[in-house]
Order: C-alpha cells, then sequence, then structure tokens
C-alpha cells in the first residue's frame, strides 16, 4: 500500500473515524450525551442540513456547485408554511415544488445558457431569496397547526424523529441511485472529466440537468422540515447554508473538482459537523471551561482546512483519492 | 504511387476526401485504405492532414467531399460515439478516460450490466476482468483507473474499444510516454488484436516501431495521401522522405527566404549543452551554440527538440547534464533565471503558452520587458511607445496599432509579436521552436530573413523546425534529434539532405546505415 | 491531435463591422447607468438632489472597496470568497484595541491608529494566508477561501464572544461619519482607492502582471512573471480592501457586531465585478467597471425602492441582471 492510496482511505474514511472518535469522546465526557433525548434532538435538526448536502454532494460531483440551496429553502419553508393550512401533503408538494422551480432555472442557466454554475446559482440564490421575502411579506410565516403539518419536523415514526427518517430514506435513496444506476455513474464521470464523458457517450448535459433539479427539490423539501420543525416559514433563513453545506459534502471526502465522492460519508460529514456543536453546548455545561458557540465554525473551519490539504497533496501527484471506487 | 488492394476485401475505404476550414484546405483528397485484420501505420508531418483525417472518420468533422466505405457500406457518423459504436474505436493520446473512476467503470460506461434494474457491479467486474485478461492483465479493477501507469491505461482503453466490438481500433500516438517494457506489452496486445481480426491504425512517429509491429503504411502530406504501401517494400530513408516531401534525389533550388550566410559572422561559443536528459522524451542531448550562428535541431515529432528546448529555457526540470551560459555554469529553475542569462524562447504553441489573448499588441510584446520599462514598479508609458513602435515599424507587425488585441492579429502576425517581445529584451540566445508553423506563405520568408538578420547582427539562435528546407537552409549547424538522443551533428547549408534524413531515420550517419 | 486549423469567428469579432452582443458587452453597464438616471430624473422625485447622490454612494461605498480587491482577485482567475469573513474580523479587532480591551490606551488618536493598522493588517495576513492556499497548493480558490469564510466569522465571533461592541470614538468614526466639504469620507476613501486601483492595473508593472497571469499563466510564467507572488499580492490586497471596509461598516454604525458586519458581501461584490465587465474567468479587468457595476446594482435597488417595488423584488431584478450581464459577456467571447 503506498502513501497515495494511504491518504486516499484517510480521506474517504477519516470523516467515518473522526465522527466515532467525536461521539466516543462525548460519550466518555458527559452523562448525557448518548442519552436518547439528545441523540434525537441532534438527528432532529441536522436532518435538514442532511437533505440540503445531499443534492450538493450530487451536484459537486458533477464538478459544479449550487449557492442557491439555502435561499431556497427559505423559500420552501415559506411556500409549505402558506400552504400548510390545505395538510400535509399540500405544505410538501408547495415547499418541494418551490425547490423544483429553482432547481429548474439552475438547471436551464447551467445546461443551456452555459453560465459557469458559481454565477447561475449565484443569480438564483437573490432570486429565491427576493421570492422568499416577497411572497412572506418580509417577516415569517407560522404554519397551521390544525392541519398536522407540524409533524412532518416534529413527529416521531416510532421512536424516531420524522426529519431524520425523511433524510435517512433519502440517503439511502441517493446512495443507490449513486452506486447502483448507471445515472449515478455518470455523474461521476462527468465530473471526472466532462469531455471525456462526452466522448465516450453519456448523456452529460442531461444528467447535469438532473442534478441541479435534484437539489433543489431537496432543498425544498429541506424548506418544508424547516417550516414544519420551528413552525414557521422563514424567508431570512438559510443565509450560509449553502457554504455548510459545501464544507460538510467536502469533509465527507468528495472531492470539490468533482468526479470522486461518496453519499454516505457525505452524511458522517453533516453529523460530524453537527455534533462539534452539540459537544460545545456540553462542555460549556460542564463548566469547568467555558468554550463560546462560536468555536463551531472556527473548528468547521479547520476541519475544512484539513481536508483540502490532504485532498490538494493527492490531487498534485498522480493517485487516488478514493479508497475504492466502486459499489460492493 | 498508391498501391490498391483488392477492393472487395477493404475494411475501411476512404477515397478522395476533402476538408476546409474557413475556406483552407485541411485535406485535398486525401485517401485510406484498411484490410482486415492489418495494423496499418499512418503518418505525416504536422499539418499532412492525418489528424483531420482520423475525425473526419470517427464523426468529430464532417467532410466536405469524397466517400467512406467501412465493411463495403457507406459509413456515416455524427460522432466519435457513434463511431464507436459502429464499429471504429479512437484510443487518443491523452486518453480520454476518467483517472478517477475505476477500471470497470471505464470499460463498461455507456452499457452498463443489470439485474433488476440496478448495475450488477460483480458481472461489470467480471466483464473487465475477462476483456483484460485477454491481454493478460491482471489488475484490481476496482481501483481508481488513476492508480495504473500510461501503458495499462491504454489497455483499458483498448479494452473498452474490444468492448464495443470494435473492428478497426485507431491508435493515436500510443507509445509517445511509454518505456520499452510497456511498449513490448503494447505490441503483443496490437498483435493479439490482429490475430482475432481486429484491424489497427497506428499513428506514430517512432519509425523503428512502424517497421516493427505495422503491415502497411499509408504516407500523408499538405491535406493528400502521397503513398501507401507494405512496409517491407518501403526503406526508411524512403519513408522520411516522402513524409517531408524530399526526393531524395533530387535537390531543389532555394524554397525558404535564407540566403547564403557570410560564416565569418559567427563568434565564439555561447551557450552549451552536455548530456541533458529528463525522462523519457529527452534521454541524451549534447549540442552547443555560437554567437551570430542559427544552429538547429532536426528531428522527427516526438525526437525531443521541444523538449530540450524547454528544459534549456528552465521550463521543465532537468534530470541530468550540465549547460553553460558565455562560460559559466548555468542551472536554470523557472524561466526567469533564462531571461536573466540573457535568454528568449518563443514557444511551438503560440495559443496556450506564447499570446495573452485578450491583452493589447503593446502589452503583449512588453510582457517579459516590464522591469525594465519600469521605475519602482511604475510603467514608463513613453519608453513602452517607443519601443512597441519600433518593433511594430522593424517587424512589420499588421496591426491597426499598438492598442489592437492581439487575439485579432493573423497568426503571422502573432509571431512577430512574440518575437519583438524577445527581442526587445536585447537576448544573446533566441530559442525559436517554430517560428513559422501556422503562417502563411509570405509571412513565413519575412520571419526567415528577419531570423538571418538577428544572427548577423550577433545573436544566437536556436532554431526547431519540423519543415526540412528551413533546417537545411537556414541553420549553420543541425543537430539531429532522434528518440530524444543527439544522434549526429552536421554543417548546415553544406549538408547533404540525405545525410540529414537518414540521421533522422536510422540515427547513425548515412554510411553505418548503408551498411 | 492538436494542430487543428480550427476556424474562430470571434477573432475578427472585434476587427470589423458592428458587434451588438460586443458593443453591449463593452459598454453595457454605461448605458444601462444612463438609463437608470435619466429613467429616475423622469420619474423619481428629489433624484437631482445632493442628497440622493451622497445616500447612495454611501450606500455602495463598502462594497465597491471590497469589489475592488476582489477584481484584482477575479483578474488573475481566482475568486475570494472570505471577504465578508475577513471585514468581521477587522470590525470585532479593531475596537477592541481602540477601547483598551487587549492593552491599556493611553492616547486616543494613538489608539485609533494601531486600532485601524493592526485590523486591516491582520485582515492582509489572512488574505495572505488565502493567496498562500491558492499558490502553493494549488487548491482551487474558491474551496481555498471558503476556508476562512467559515472560520472567519467563527474567530471574529469568539474574539468578541458574539457581543456587540458599541462605541463613540470620533476620532475613529471620522472614516464612516465626516463629510470634509461635505463630502462623506467614506466616499473620498473609495474613490481615492478605485482611481489607485485603477491607475494601478493600468500603469503599473503589479497590475500589467495580473492581467498577464490570469490572461495566460503559461505564457507569463515564460515571459519570467513571478506567478505565484502575483497570486499571493492579490489575495493580500483583497484581504487589506476587505479590512479596510470592515472599519467604514462599524465606524458608520457605531457598533461592530461580529455576527453581521460584512454578511454576504462575498456575494455584492463578485455581483458588483461581473456585472462591470470584468471577465470572471480571469485575464480582463476594469475596475472603473466595477464601480459602474457596484453604482448600477445600487441604483436599480434605489431606483424600485423610490418607486414603490419592494426590496425584496429587487433582489429578483438583481439577479436577472446579473445572470444577463455574465451571459452577454460569453456570448462575446464565444
Amino acid at each position: 500500500m503506498n502513501s497515495a492510496r494511504l491518504i486516499g482511505i484517510v480521506g474517504t474514511y477519516g470523516v467515518v473515524v473522526a465522527l466515532a472518535a467525536l461521539v466516543l469522546f462525548g460519550f466518555l465526557r458527559y452523562e448525557r450525551f448518548l442519552g436518547f433525548f439528545n441523540v434525537m434532538s441532534v438527528l432532529r435538526y441536522n436532518s435538514m442540513f442532511a437533505l440540503v448536502a445531499l443534492g450538493m454532494c450530487f451536484v459537486i460531483m458533477t464538478g459544479g456547485i449550487d449557492l442557491s440551496v439555502g435561499s431556497v429553502a427559505a423559500l420552501g419553508s415559506v411556500a409549505s408554511a402558506l400552504a400548510s393550512p390545505h395538510g400535509i401533503a399540500a405544505g410538501v408538494a408547495a415547499g418541494v415544488g418551490a425547490g423544483l422551480a429553482a432547481g429548474l432555472i439552475n438547471a436551464l442557466l447551467v445546461t443551456r445558457a452555459n453560465l459557469m454554475p458559481f454565477i447561475a446559482t449565484l443569480a438564483t440564490m437573490l432570486a429565491a431569496s427576493g421570492s422568499a421575502l416577497l411572497l412572506a411579506g418580509n417577516q415569517s410565516v407560522s404554519v397551521s397547526y390544525d392541519s398536522g403539518f407540524t409533524a412532518i419536523g416534529q413527529g416521531n415514526f416510532w421512536i424516531f424523529p420524522i426529519p431524520a427518517v425523511i433524510a435517512l430514506v433519502a440517503y439511502v435513496v441517493g446512495s443507490v441511485v449513486l452506486n447502483y444506476t448507471s445515472t449515478g455513474r455518470t455523474v461521476l464521470a462527468i465530473g471526472g472529466g466532462e469531455d471525456a464523458s462526452r466522448l465516450m457517450g453519456l448523456r452529460t448535459d442531461r444528467i447535469k440537468f438532473l442534478v441541479y433539479v435534484a437539489s433543489g427539490c431537496l432543498a425544498g423539501l429541506a424548506g418544508v422540515v424547516l417550516a414544519s420543525q420551528f413552525g414557521a416559514g422563514q424567508p431570512i433563513e438559510g443565509v450560509g447554508w449553502e457554504l455548510s453545506a459545501i464544507a460538510a459534502v467536502v469533509v465527507g471526502g468528495t472531492l470539490l473538482t468533482g468526479g470522486s465522492g461518496s453519499v454516505m460519508t457525505t452524511l458522517a460529514g453533516v453529523l460530524l459537523l453537527g455534533i462539534l456543536f452539540n459537544i460545545l453546548n456540553f462542555e460549556n455545561g460542564l463548566g469547568w471551561i467555558s468554550l463560546s458557540a462560536y468555536w463551531q465554525s472556527v473548528i468547521r473551519g479547520l476541519f475544512l482546512l484539513v481536508v483540502v490539504l490532504l485532498q490538494a497533496r493527492l490531487t498534485g501527484r498522480r493517485g487516488s483519492w478514493p479508497a475504492t471506487t466502486s459499489g460492493p | 504511387m498508391i498501391t490498391q488492394p483488392d477492393q472487395a476485401a477493404l475494411l475501411l475505404d476512404m477515397r478522395d476526401i476533402q476538408k476546409r476550414f474557413a475556406g483552407i484546405p485541411a485535406l485535398a483528397g486525401a485517401s485510406l485504405q484498411v484490410l482486415p485484420g492489418e495494423v496499418h501505420a499512418l503518418i505525416g508531418q504536422n499539418g499532412g492532414g492525418k489528424s483531420t483525417l482520423i475525425k473526419v472518420l470517427t464523426g468529430y468533422h464532417r467532410r466536405d467531399g469524397g466517400q467512406v466505405l467501412f465493411e463495403q457500406r457507406p459509413f456515416e457518423v455524427g460522432s466519435p460515439h457513434e463511431a464507436q459504436v459502429s464499429g471504429i474505436s479512437t484510443i487518443y493520446q491523452e486518453i480520454n478516460l476518467v483517472p478517477l473512476r475505476s477500471v470497470t467503470e471505464n470499460i463498461c460506461l455507456g452499457r452498463e450490466k443489470r439485474r433488476r434494474g440496478l448495475l450488477d457491479w460483480s458481472a461489470m467486474h467480471a466483464e473487465a476482468e475477462r476483456l483484460l485478461s485477454r491481454f493478460s492483465i491482471r489488475i484490481d479493477v476496482r481501483r481508481p483507473l488513476g492508480d495504473f501507469n500510461t501503458a495499462t491505461q491504454q489497455m483499458v482503453a483498448i479494452a473498452r474499444a474490444i468492448g464495443f466490438s470494435a473492428r478497426l481500433v485507431i491508435m493515436d500516438e500510443p507509445t509517445s510516454s511509454l518505456d520499452e517494457r510497456e511498449v513490448s506489452v503494447l505490441f503483443s496486445v496490437v498483435r493479439q488484436l490482429k490475430a482475432e481480426g481486429v484491424s489497427v491504425l497506428f499513428v506514430s512517429h517512432k519509425l523503428d516501431e512502424l517497421y516493427e509491429v505495422c503491415d502497411r503504411v499509408t504516407i500523408m502530406r499538405d491535406g493528400h495521401t502521397v503513398r501507401s504501401a507494405a512496409m517491407s517494400d518501403i526503406g526508411k530513408l524512403e519513408l522520411v522522405a516522402a513524409m517531408l516531401g524530399r526526393d531524395v534525389a533530387v535537390v531543389d533550388g532555394h524554397a525558404t527566404a535564407f540566403g547564403a550566410r557570410d560564416r565569418s559572422r559567427i563568434g565564439d561559443v555561447l551557450f552549451t549543452a552536455q548530456g541533458l536528459s529528463a525522462g523519457q522524451s529527452v534521454r541524451n542531448v549534447t549540442f552547443d551554440v555560437r554567437r551570430g550562428e542559427i544552429a538547429s535541431f532536426a528531428g522527427l515529432l516526438g525526437a525531443g527538440r521541444t523538449e530540450t528546448a524547454r528544459l534549456v529555457f528552465g521550463a521543465d526540470r532537468l534530470k541530468a547534464g550540465e549547460m553553460t551560459m558565455e562560460r559559466a555554469s548555468y542551472h536554470p529553475e523557472r524561466a526567469a533565471d533564462a531571461i536573466a542569462a540573457g535568454m528568449g524562447f518563443c514557444t511551438e504553441d503560440r495559443k496556450a503558452e506564447g499570446i495573452v489573448p485578450e491583452m493589447t499588441v503593446a502589452e503583449n510584446i512588453t510582457l517579459a520587458l516590464l522591469p525594465k520599462i519600469s521605475r519602482n514598479g511604475i510603467l514608463n508609458e513613453d519608453r513602452q511607445r517607443e519601443i512597441v513602435a519600433r518593433f511594430i515599424r522593424d517587424l512589420g507587425i499588421k496591426c491597426s496599432g499598438p492598442n489592437q488585441k492581439v487575439r485579432e492579429l493573423s497568426g503571422g502576425n502573432q509571431q512577430k509579436v512574440l518575437l519583438a517581445r524577445w527581442l526587445a529584451m536585447n537576448p544573446k540566445l533566441l530559442i525559436l521552436d517554430e517560428p513559422t508553423r501556422g503562417i502563411d506563405v509570405g509571412a513565413k520568408g519575412e520571419i526567415q530573413r528577419l531570423i538571418l538578420k538577428l544572427a548577423d547582427d550577433g545573436l544566437g539562435v536556436l532554431m526547431i523546425s519540423s519543415e526540412i528546407e528551413e533546417v537545411m537552409e537556414g541553420a549553420d549547424r543541425i543537430f539531429v534529434l532522434r528518440e530524444g538522443v543527439s544522434v549526429a551533428e552536421l554543417e548546415g547549408q553544406a549538408a547533404n539532405v540525405e545525410d540529414v534524413l537518414a540521421a533522422m531515420a536510422h540515427g547513425g550517419s548515412p554510411v553505418e546505415a548503408a551498411a | 491531435m492538436s494542430d487543428l486549423a480550427t476556424p474562430s469567428p470571434a477573432n475578427d469579432a472585434g476587427a470589423r463591422g458592428f458587434n451588438l452582443f460586443g458593443f453591449l458587452a463593452r459598454y453595457g453597464t454605461v448605458i444601462a447607468l444612463m438609463l437608470l438616471i435619466a429613467f429616475n430624473l423622469g420619474y423619481t422625485r428629489n433624484f437631482a438632489t445632493l442628497q440622493t447622490l451622497n445616500v447612495n454612494l454611501t450606500q455602495v461605498c463598502t462594497i465597491v472597496i471590497v469589489a475592488v480587491g476582489m477584481t484584482l482577485v477575479i483578474a488573475t482567475g481566482g475568486i475570494d470568497l472570505s471577504v465578508g469573513s475577513l471585514m468581521a474580523i477587522s470590525g470585532a479587532l479593531a475596537p477592541m484595541i481602540f477601547m483598551g480591551k487587549i492593552f491599556p490606551v493611553g492616547n486616543t488618536y494613538l489608539a485609533v491608529v494601531v486600532a485601524m493598522v493592526v485590523s486591516i493588517f491582520v485582515a492582509g495576513l489572512l488574505g495572505l494566508f488565502n493567496g498562500w492556499l491558492v499558490s502553493r497548493f494549488r487548491i482551487q480558490p474558491i474551496v481555498a477561501t471558503l476556508v476562512l469564510f467559515i472560520a472567519g466569522r467563527g474567530i471574529a465571533q469568539v474574539m468578541t464572544n458574539g457581543n456587540l461592541q458599541t462605541f463613540r470614538v470620533p476620532q475613529f468614526q471620522w472614516i464612516g461619519l465626516a463629510r470634509p466639504l461635505g463630502i462623506p469620507a467614506q466616499v473620498i476613501i473609495m474613490a481615492v482607492l478605485v482611481a489607485a486601483a485603477a491607475w494601478a492595473l493600468h500603469r503599473t508593472v503589479f497590475g500589467r502582471s495580473i492581467l498577464a497571469v490570469g490572461g495566460n499563466e503559461k505564457a507569463s510564467e515564460l515571459a519570467g512573471i513571478a506567478v505565484a507572488r502575483i497570486k499571493l499580492a492579490v489575495y493580500a490586497i483583497s484581504g487589506l480592501c476587505a479590512g479596510l471596509a470592515g472599519l467604514v461598516v462599524i465606524a458608520i454604525n457605531s457598533s461592530s457586531d461580529a455576527n453581521l458586519v460584512g454578511l454576504g458581501m462575498e456575494l455584492d461584490a463578485i455581483a458588483a465585478v461581473a456585472v462591470g465587465g470584468t471577465l470572471l474567468s480571469g485575464g480582463k479587468a476594469t475596475i472603473i467597471g466595477t464601480l459602474l457595476g457596484a453604482l448600477t446594482i445600487q441604483l436599480v435597488r434605489y431606483t424600485l425602492l423610490a418607486n414603490g417595488v419592494p426590496d425584496a423584488a429587487a433582489l429578483v431584478v438583481k439577479a436577472a441582471i446579473i445572470a444577463f450581464a455574465v451571459w452577454l459577456q460569453q456570448q462575446h467571447r464565444v
């Protein structure tokens, strides 16, 4: 095993090991860290970010980027809050529909107008944010508590928070699509070399179109969860979500240049960044030292730096980032 | 002189192919006939049209005229992918696969195996292993393609082609980045393809290889096919001569604007290089340049001429060898060091490494000169104007003015801008890599006269050219490079074209080769 | 297989005849700005007043200051996402110094000078760090600067523990509040910076090198330009500009909130640069264009607001302008 391969393995599974270490640390240090309540609330809260990061993961694997996810989630939350009096289905449909619309705009700008993904999704980000504020009339929109809409964010499926279940299902589906369908493999091939993929006869534009649409829909769904969980559609929420999602994806071992990545380690990336925050809370609760919650951004940044430097070391020479590239 | 094999037996029959780009003919009556189960060499100089011919065949370009029959049926495809599905696969020099993805994916993408709607990985891995094992290659197909060396990657590309049941595999300079052992593996694969009835169109500039592996050869020059023959019927010397358009027997009058030189103007030694090497492309190159002399590298494509020039200029890192500049030891780490030592380098690839397209003529001319026309980092506009005006006038650069964008100029004028960039530096040694490539005839002559004048003024010039006339008539001394080794040093002008061609073809002197 | 004489119609696009896309890509921003002004003169009440001018200029100032650094970074083919966070850091650091939270202050003037210099310098150092990641490790600029985008605001929040710092220090706040000759001080700072950068971009070796690196990195390297140093420098300058903008913002507000200072600034600055006509792929940049781009975006917003269109709708319009401006540039270049 050469060193490049070793770094590749560290890069791919390091996040899982780091997550396990962090959980173990928390378990040994804080009495209620692995308590039912804490675990469930961490999962419930982070599922929105997980949904957004899943879409981002697919976009990044094609070598693109989607800066609009945060404001699309805000738009989705407003749309679903407005539709919530008509029932769960209406709320979900409105939120996901808003995300779908934004995703379609991104997809068209990138594949038809040939705009750089960065700029295309930046424009959509502003437009979605503006639309959210317009729809909501510049304030948060409370959801209907009578229609049962809040169950999506606040309810449980057996003992598990529904948003966490939704996110888990989305990740399982995402993982199957990535690993067991030609669509998924094409996503990775495009990111690894768009021209080569085209020469191989793969339908690159169609797949790129799909990932932006999917990212929009997932962001919309995250918005539905947001509205339902906090009881209100929040037009100004979602600022900076896109970059946290990018960070989670990268920490999860997906190459930012595309071509290599994994859905499940992205989930680990989301949880890792989420648990850092949780641990900071516990640490302060112990009262021995007082670490401000703001350390989490600093630590997130450091994580990102380490991963990015590792990736740069690898892609700088011949060698492989991923330890394995295909399914079982 | 085109021998016609039995038509009915042909696998591929391309006749009288025409292709023009912006009115300029790239192919003018090219033809190519490939038999089933043969290895066919396609050779020609840069601009000879072989790349265009292949791209027309694989549907990358649409032809303007001519006829293509594949397996006796008219062959019309709109993309390389369609060509692949129809049985013609191309393996490009820079392998067109996805290094980050696994070997299996690279072989199977586009025709995945499924079970109950989902990808059947074990079947796909097995398929990949089966295809590779035909070439006695056993690798972990789950690992990313980029983990393996170039030779293996090429095998994977071939396996992909076979997987699409190709009847004709086109290999574009497949050996250019392989070492000897890898080459022999590739050749055994080529022979095996042949044994299985698959034809191979083999594009290469390494003559020895052609003789080793190919059955027949088609030679292209200036967009048309000049000769087609069995390898056994054509000698190396004949091959090179046909490729370069030089009838070995005839030495005609001047084809370039280079005239006779007053050799007394040539001064003492300016630059020496001893045993330069850096990897496969440059293995052992020794040469020197005197003041006021035009020294020239001659050699086929891939002989290591450009690579050597880049080493001299510090653009690439030297592995072994010694250089001196003006009798002082010289070790460039980067281009800036070479510039400081008094060198200039007009690159072969004007677009990618030469001009800055969005900048003006003036800005391009003064790019390397910036430190010299500024004080405390502030540009002296008057000096810039003055220098730029002088070079636009002296070199006859045709532009609407110093503020015209360089990308709007013709190739010849862009080249003059680059020449001006270096001349403005007042260099002692000027390296010119293909100074007249892609330039119309008139501008060509102007640039040749200019080079001559520069040498007369005492500048040492190292000129690389694929045009044999330019080398024969322009150079005072010719260093022949062959597969990364300097194999001969000949007096220019006095030299016999046969000697040069022989050295390019055989590596030794003509006497040795004849023996 | 590279010896292809592919025809490139764009080559003679500028040379002859009238090219609509070329014309619009070049003068579109100016035309848009003039149309906006004409529209406002006709339809918006009290438009032609000094106050309107001052309001618009004051609002656009910090964006322009940051966008100047951003223009230089983008001219080399890079991008800097960290500017907003660097603003937060310098905005958090300066009050801590002049309010004596780090070391006791004797002389207020001295403390203000130290505060300004140190906080701008720190932002510059962090910019240098971005440049180091980009040039030394060849990390894509968007990721390299993402590190400080995330960590930077956290650092500012940790420094202040997330608390609002309020102050009333006229010696410091002149950069946001003073009006020498009736012109807001920050407008003067912006004008000086724009003029200096525009001059440097076209009249100095450094500026020329920036454009060369963005226009053709390989050619620049072969022409002896120290590519890595140029990249380090532009990111450092972008950091310095962000640091300065951070100080202006807190001076105007008389307070510094690490959670809010510079939030979303990276996008405003990039938008101004893109609308101003600088190529996002590098090699062609205009500082004046960036100024005009920022003014256009600002004036669109002002126009819409002054005519009763809600701010949120203005965002949507802004999005359309950005997408259209970049699309237009591409049509010109294809």
